[in-house]
């Protein structure tokens, strides 16, 4: 059998809750297929199967909250038949919201009779008071006797309103604050971050642009948000060092540029979901899973593998932000890049001072893991690049 | 198609984009993006939407046209007859 746990949702999401499943026992599950829904500080997150089997059973109740790694639900792997016996480790191991309910015991193989002597008068004069039906407590004394402690605990648990299914409305900006406050001061008591900026010249790209645009209808026209994606996934490909994780005091880089892209919510606060693989996508193809994210990113509806499998994170100001953004790196992750509002500025061409379009690239980065010369390194690769939109345009780099 | 109906498919349009504006609120002749704070991602859908709504392609060329709710509808009146 296997287990499977509620996933780890980014450094900042130390437990979720279950809001609905999406599988049930005997139903066959794909890698990849969303098998619950878990809200999580951030958003409702699809959580999806990182293994292959038949659900067995469900363990986790929706609406309870659990915390990351506890049982939700047991698969029998291809091929395994389903044992006699639930595992004893079934049981989940996380926290739930409230204590359980006592159970009420069947009582129709009782005669009236039978129960009557095993209950002391004590216990049978308050369960009167109380308006209990005797028939329904649940005995612990010697022979299942019913005591007067059964009758207290029954009452007890009866005026405590049972878990509600639906989770409560949170206070869910306040939560991400938190959340938010967590990942950030972890990362400034762990992470040496040094930083480096570099002003882009964007003349090139933006006539590039320009262009692709007015050849192709609104529905095909690219931001230059993607070209941006592009580039810095390009350039991270040569420098390996600045796209991976630094987890159990080790840094472990990453094969591909999952890019954690910044996006601010209407409401407040901020989510950095993943884009896979940027660097081997074309730009087209970028475009749409960038509007994808961000709409279901301000629906709060995301994946548990965009939550979780961010490599690098780009914040990107946009045409609305400010010059220069230094960024914050989010752990366990190694660099942050940050480009701010492209705009036009005064630089040197061929000896002459002109107006051009520009943004200012920034490299926030682990020490640990790398030093400023690379870091710098990158940096001018990255505005190379950009000097050249044509050699982003293709598939992989 | 009166200016008046224009109008209300914009608003319509904008308010699928940013539900939390009150339409009541909007300022007509005040620059619309820095008003409901609409990035560029959010303006292109904004594009897309009224390219959907009223079937118009609009150049990106023409974007600094498109100031205020007033000049985007009449932007939009100019083209439709």
């Amino acid at each position: 059998m296997i287990e499977f746990n509620l996933p780890s949702l980014g450094a900042d999401m130390d437990e979720g809750t279950l809001l609905e499943w999406r599988i049930t026992p005997g139903q066959a599950v794909r890698k990849g297929d969303i098998v619950a829904v878990v809200d999580t500080t951030k958003a409702a997150v699809d959580v999806e199967s990182w293994v292959e089997g038949t659900v067995h059973h469900l363990v986790t109740e929706p609406g309870e909250t659990i915390a990351v790694g506890t049982v939700m639900a047991w698969l029998l792997a291809p091929g395994e038949v389903a044992p006699a016996e639930l595992p004893a480790a079934g049981a989940p191991m996380g926290q739930t919201d409230g204590p359980a309910l006592p159970q009420t015991p069947p009582t129709e193989h009782l005669t009236p009779a039978a129960l009557r002597t095993r209950m002391s008068p004590v216990a049978r004069r308050r369960a009167e008071q109380l308006g209990i039906d005797p028939d329904a407590v649940h005995g612990t004394g010697p022979d299942g006797a019913v005591t007067l402690k059964d009758v207290e605990a029954l009452a007890s648990a009866r005026i405590t309103p049972p878990p509600a299914v639906a989770a409560a409305p949170k206070d869910r900006a306040a939560e991400m604050r938190r959340a938010i406050a967590a990942a950030m001061a972890r990362s400034k008591r762990e992470i040496p971050h040094y930083y480096l900026a570099e002003t882009v010249p964007m003349r090139n790209a933006l006539q590039w642009l320009a262009a692709h645009n007015a050849a192709h209808p609104v529905t095909e026209r690219l931001l230059p948000a993607v070209l941006l994606l592009k580039a810095v996934a390009v350039a991270l490909g040569r420098f390996p060092e600045l796209n991976g994780h630094f987890v159990d005091g080790e840094y472990r880089p990453a094969a591909a540029a999952h890019i954690g892209v910044a996006i601010s919510l209407r409401q407040g606060g901020l989510i950095a979901p993943a884009l896979h693989d940027v660097g081997a996508k074309p730009l087209d193809a970028l475009m749409s899973e960038l509007a994808d994210l961000v709409k279901r990113c301000r629906a709060g509806s995301l994946r548990s593998s965009e939550m979780s499998d961010a490599t690098v994170t780009l914040t990107n100001l946009g045409d609305g932000g400010v010059e220069t953004v230094f960024g914050v790196i989010y752990p366990p992750q190694v660099a942050l890049v940050g480009l701010g509002r492209i705009a036009d500025r005064p630089c040197v061409e061929n000896g002459t001072v002109v107006a051009l379009p520009a943004l200012t690239a920034s490299l926030a980065a682990d020490h640990r893991v790398s030093d400023g010369h690379r870091g710098a390194l990158f940096l001018a690769e990255l505005r190379e690049m950009l000097q050249h939109p044509d050699s982003l345009a293709g598939g992989a780099s | 198609m009166s200016p008046q109906e224009i109008r209300a498919g914009v608003i319509d349009t904008l308010l699928g984009i940013a539900p939390e504006v009150e339409a009541d609120q909007l300022i007509a002749g005040k620059a619309l993006r820095s008003q409901v704070d609409l990035d560029s991602m959010d303006w292109l859908n904004f594009i897309l939407g009224l390219h959907q709504r009223f079937h118009m392609d609009i150049p990106e060329a023409d974007y600094a046209m498109l100031t205020t709710l007033d000049a985007v509808v009449a932007y939009l009146e100019a083209r439709l007859d």
